[in-house]
């Protein structure tokens, strides 16, 4: 199981916990688990990315594995340790406004 | 027995606030979805228990709640407001043209008929329309054919901030967009006409009787007489009394016509309501006294209305959305501010008595009357 780590106010919109656990298809990429995590979630459609285009929000970023993810294809392959659940897959409102 | 509810949308989440019809005694219900922007809640006239918010954020983007319990609970739905075909560009501040883009919901109108009929006022400018209580929407993309190359965006963004609902010709709809101006569709939506003679922007536009452009604040009517409609401008306050045809100011004795909201009186359609605030670049009252100005001559003769409003050192604004009336046989006025008070007064403006002191920066204020 694929293990997300959604910001509190997102966490508020879903009514979920902060870690939510996802059933992801192979190969695990940021659009897969976003696929499922909207899927589960339909009131996060258009909070994390772009309805139309799947573009990320500008101030939404992706963290796994101590690196920072957001400017990788949306299509690319994520870490083992995050495929295995043994690293999270952290979505994360950007530090910006001081 | 009657309850009066005030729903307020502030930068930080909304709030309710509850009182009976003597408006003193008063609960406050929030913050509902906290930290948050709310940028409007309003609503349904057939079913006050329907309430829509428009919640928004700039990290996580737009979220539309509906309520069908007077804001106990609530629940997401669409927010997929997607252009129809390629919006093209518009007018951007430095004189390039920028493409259209989705930022957020200034304002949401529900139907005086229809409980699931509810338009929203968008930024970059559309107005949509959902016939489903928000389920889908749809956007009424002939607004944009008027010009729409043309808009810019005022300082708060290039934003449909307005509508008004014709409640005698459900087909008619005027809507008011910063900085483009006002326009008017006479078949629910789907043709557009600019409704802009007798604006003069100087020192705004190249052109300062320019058809659109213009910085077009707030719009109110009486539903009573629907085609005399009020206008806060930029600078200038103004009266159509042709729904729209021709404008002339009614600034009259007015400390300074800018300022942001503009409100009728609910019993008396020629009594309205104006907030002035001094300057576009100094977005606080006059001498930092916060007055509401009343005409009883819909414009043109304006009488201070001070009492139970601070008119020292206060240097807060009230926004466009920040006004709002109940039907209360004496009526009720209400009032949010940037420095997150609320004020009441249950008297047609003579008196003011605060809600509440301190809620984040006020966006938006409605007021229900539920018997």
């Amino acid at each position: 199981m694929i293990q997300v780590v959604l910001p509190y106010h997102l966490q508020r919109l879903a009514g979920s916990g902060r870690i939510v656990e996802l059933e992801v298809a192979s190969p695990v990429t940021q659009r897969s688990i976003l696929d499922a995590l909207e899927a589960r979630y339909p009131m996060l459609r258009g909070t994390v990315r772009n309805q139309k285009t799947g573009d990320r929000n500008a101030y939404v970023r992706f963290f796994a594995c101590n690196e920072d993810y957001s400017l990788n294809s949306p299509d690319d392959p994520l870490p083992e340790a995050v495929v295995q659940g043994k690293e999270e897959f952290m979505i994360v409102g950007a530090m910006a406004g001081g | 027995m009657i309850k009066v509810r005030v729903l307020v949308g502030t930068r930080k989440g909304a709030f309710i606030l509850t009182s009976d019809e003597n408006r003193m005694n008063w609960e406050v219900s929030g913050p509902h979805f906290s930290g948050w922007e709310i940028y409007h809640v309003n609503g349904s006239p057939v079913n006050p228990d329907r309430l829509y918010a428009s919640q928004t954020s700039d990290w996580f983007g737009q979220v539309i709640q509906r309520s069908d319990d007077g804001g106990t609970t609530w629940e997401a739905v669409n927010n997929d407001f997607s252009y129809v075909g390629d919006p093209g560009t518009h007018l951007y501040y430095d004189d390039s043209q920028k493409p259209w883009a989705f930022k957020r919901v200034w304002n949401l109108q529900p139907s005086f008929t229809d409980p699931e009929l509810v338009y929203a006022g968008v930024e970059d400018a559309a107005l949509f329309v959902s016939k489903d209580g928000g389920q889908h929407w749809q956007e009424l993309e002939g607004l944009r054919d008027v010009k729409g190359h043309m808009w810019q965006p005022g300082a708060g963004g290039l934003c449909l901030h307005t509508i008004l609902l014709d409640p005698a010709d459900p087909k008619r709809i005027y809507v008011a967009i910063s900085a483009a101006g006002a326009f008017r569709s006479e078949d629910g939506g789907q043709t557009w006409a600019p409704i802009n003679k007798g604006l003069r922007s100087d020192y705004e536009l190249p052109d300062p009787g320019a058809d659109v452009g213009h910085c077009v604040h707030s719009l109110a009517m009486h539903p009573s007489n629907p085609k005399v409609l009020f206008m806060q401008k930029h600078w200038d306050v103004l009266r159509s009394d042709d729904a729209g045809d021709m404008w002339h100011e009614v600034s009259g004795n007015l400390p300074s016509d800018f300022g942001f909201p503009i409100a009728v009186h609910a019993h008396e359609p020629e009594t309205i309501y104006v907030v002035p605030i001094k300057s576009d670049s100094e977005h606080f009252p006059p001498d930092g006294k916060l007055r509401v100005y009343r005409s009883r001559s819909g414009g043109n003769q304006w009488e201070a209305l001070t009492d139970g409003l601070p008119q020292q050192d206060c240097y807060v604004n009230v926004l466009r959305n920040a006004l709002a009336m109940d039907t209360i046989k004496e009526c009720g006025i209400y009032m949010g501010t940037s420095g997150g008070q609320v004020y009441v007064s249950a008297d047609s403006g003579d008196h003011w008595e605060t809600i509440v002191h301190n809620l984040p920066p006020v966006l938006s204020v409605e007021v229900q009357v539920i018997k």
